[in-house]
């Protein structure tokens, strides 16, 4: 079975947003693999371990997003490409899904494509959803387990994890399937992944490469970024005799502070 | 000369430390006062390849570079010393001779299982009740072979992992005339008929590293047991002991390096006269010779690892970076309870536990006077 999931780089989730000279900026904060695409990462090892084949990790990003495909590497994938292009640096989701759907079509064909459910820094969580419309595959999102798969038979069955619970949805493959952090534990990597992923030759691919070119214009655009303003939070400590007096008291200064 | 790490070593640390923090550190402080082996993390250290640093890549080792190793050590240490010592036991004591001196089939026998911790991990033993640095006039453990065995009398002292362990490499007489043809390293596995491990032993620090007096009463086991040749037994040691120095020397700059953290962090927070304890001198003065004690300490763990790996001799300079590293270790970690004054003294801060494994540091693997003893006798050309 081929498997493709796809992955992002991501600032660590320490890291604090803010706004310089009008653009959104983390900083010189660590960048990683977006942690929930680990998850995915881990679901995509666990399924070829169960069905054979090969995963590669497809990412689109920056030169430094090659770090977030060794770290896949060393967890395991066989593979990894890096699409890489400077007219994807004002990218939206719907450049980047089309981006990444004509990646996935250069690949040899998967019968899966995994996604972490959202990343950690855009935190949009559309990116499965819209990749898997571009291919026209069945999008199964926020997936929990995935009590069966066939690979003959090309049906996929998995639990979604919603607000109101879990529902069980059946699809055929190949499929589109974003996970959430209950799906599994990610594994470390291991010094035998890390060693494999520091000698390999990440291949990277263009727009054009993908056959991408005058549908690369993003739908979005950011006309100003401002930060919130600070809220001042005052601690006022109300003392009295005994309980009632500090509940009269309190009730008296929210009351004054128009709260109730 | 180049003083970067790799890319793989890099990405190797990050790895580790990531692992470390999430599942050692946390429950360093009760492992410790529980006195109980953090089995749970070492399981899932096997398919990390920690428990093969040394083992080759054909027999399921991470076959890893000696730097590499040191790597790992250090973030153990850094989140939990007894834990550490285990590991590091296992790796540099243990699986190593069998790599080193083992013949083909014994490899195959028994390091897969070792790199993967499936059946336990592997320990080492040769100190006994009657002297750990004296080993050639003091090992009385005897190893006779009659009908194809060996037929194993005697007792070990302080055994680390005995009680966790699946194999203990045990040096024993198996000559009885004497002289430095006398012992030989057999290979003992735990169940063996006649080995009892006595209860874990109290101990100051490096409380989740099991301890154990050993006692074998007609223990048999088979010829093919022995590493090596018979008679090898005390150079083969020596040579691992080598290897073991410089993983201690690791193992004692991440406790340093832990200490150092939490003092700078609570100096930082601490506030006395109307300012932060960071801004005193005095400690000041003990944050920076911390830093630089680390900083050299380390330097010359990695000086000593690179020549192991150049197969270089390194005997001295693994002497050099263990007698260093440890008493390192003891005076950062001293210094850091001064600069936590009354909560460094307590068990509620982290500092006095690892005070109490640095100790370890300065007497296992080789004491701070043999280590002496090794240097000078390099350095005076005495034989």
């Amino acid at each position: 079975m081929n498997i493709v999931v796809c992955v992002k780089q991501t600032t660590d989730t320490a890291a604090t947003l803010s706004v310089v000279d009008g653009e959104a900026s983390y900083g010189d904060a660590a960048l990683v693999l977006n942690p929930w695409d680990e998850y995915a990462v881990e679901q995509a090892l666990l399924t070829k371990e169960a069905e054979g084949g090969k995963v590669t990790a497809l990412c689109l990003g920056p030169d430094s997003a090659e770090d977030a495909l060794k770290q896949a590497l060393a967890m395991g994938c066989d593979e990894a490409v890096l699409i890489l292009d400077a007219v994807f640096e004002s990218a939206d989701t719907l450049v980047v899904s089309r981006a990444l759907a004509a990646g996935i079509e250069k690949l040899d064909p998967p019968e899966l494509v995994f996604f972490g459910k959202s990343a950690v820094d855009s935190d949009t969580g559309v990116m499965g959803p819209q990749v898997a419309r571009r291919l026209g595959w069945p999008s199964l999102n926020l997936v929990a387990a995935i009590p069966e798969l066939d690979a003959s038979a090309k049906t996929i069955t998995v639990e979604r994890l919603l607000e109101e619970g879990r529902q069980i949805v059946s699809g055929r493959l190949p499929a589109v399937v974003s996970v959430v952090k209950e799906i599994n534990e990610p594994r470390y990597p291991s010094f035998m992944g890390i060693r494999k992923a520091s000698k390999a030759e990440i291949p990277r691919w263009s727009a054009a490469d993908v056959g991408l070119s005058g549908q690369i214009q993003p739908a979005l655009s950011w006309p100003e970024i401002l930060a919130p303003e600070k809220s001042e939070a005052v601690c006022e400590l109300i003392e009295g005799g005994d309980a009632s007096e500090i509940a009269r008291k309190l009730v008296d200064r929210l009351v004054e502070e128009k709260v109730i | 000369m180049d003083f970067e790490l790799s890319d793989e070593q890099h990405r190797w640390q990050e790895t580790v430390h990531e692992f470390c923090a999430r599942e050692v550190r946390p429950l360093a402080a009760e492992m410790d006062e529980r006195q109980e082996y953090n089995a749970a993390a070492v399981r899932k250290m096997g398919p990390l390849g920690l428990l093969g640093l040394n083992v080759p890549e054909q027999y399921g080792g991470a076959e890893i570079d000696a730097i590499s190793a040191a790597i790992a050590i250090e973030e153990l240490g850094w989140a939990d010393g007894g834990t550490a010592l285990s590991v590091s036991a296992h790796n540099g004591l243990a699986c190593a001779p069998i790599a080193l001196f083992g013949t083909e089939q014994q490899k195959v026998r028994w390091l897969p299982k070792l790199a993967l911790g499936s059946e336990g991990l592997g320990s080492l033993a040769l100190t006994e009740p009657g002297g750990g640095s004296d080993l050639m006039g003091g090992v009385q453990t005897r190893a006779e072979l009659t009908n194809g065995e060996w037929i194993i009398n005697g007792s070990k002292a302080w055994i680390t992992n005995a009680s966790v362990a699946s194999q203990i490499v045990t040096l024993c007489r198996t000559d009885p005339g004497g002289g430095s043809r006398a012992l030989s390293l057999i290979v003992v596995p735990v169940g063996s008929a006649g080995l009892h491990i006595h209860p874990a032993e109290k101990k100051m620090g490096v409380r989740a590293s099991p301890t154990h007096a050993l006692t074998f009463e007609k223990v048999r086991v088979p010829e093919d047991h022995l590493l090596g040749a018979p008679g090898d037994g005390i150079y083969q040691t020596l040579e691992v002991l080598d290897g073991g120095r410089v993983s201690i020397g690791a193992l004692a700059v991440g406790l340093a390096r832990s200490a150092a953290e939490e003092a700078i962090r609570y100096a930082k927070e601490r506030r006395a006269f109307g300012e932060p304890l960071s801004q005193k001198q005095a400690i000041q003065w003990m944050i920076a010779d911390a830093a630089t004690e680390i900083e050299a300490a380390r330097l010359l763990v990695y000086r000593a690892a690179w020549l192991k790996q150049a197969e270089l001799p390194f005997t001295k300079e693994a002497s050099i970076a263990k007698l260093f590293a440890t008493e390192m270790a003891e005076r950062v970690c001293r210094n850091a309870i001064q600069i936590l004054g009354g909560y460094g003294y307590s068990a509620e801060y982290p500092v006095e536990r690892i005070y109490r494994d640095a100790r370890l540091m300065t007497i296992g693997e080789g004491t701070s006077e043999i280590q002496r003893l090794v240097i000078a006798r390099r350095v005076l050309g005495i034989e």
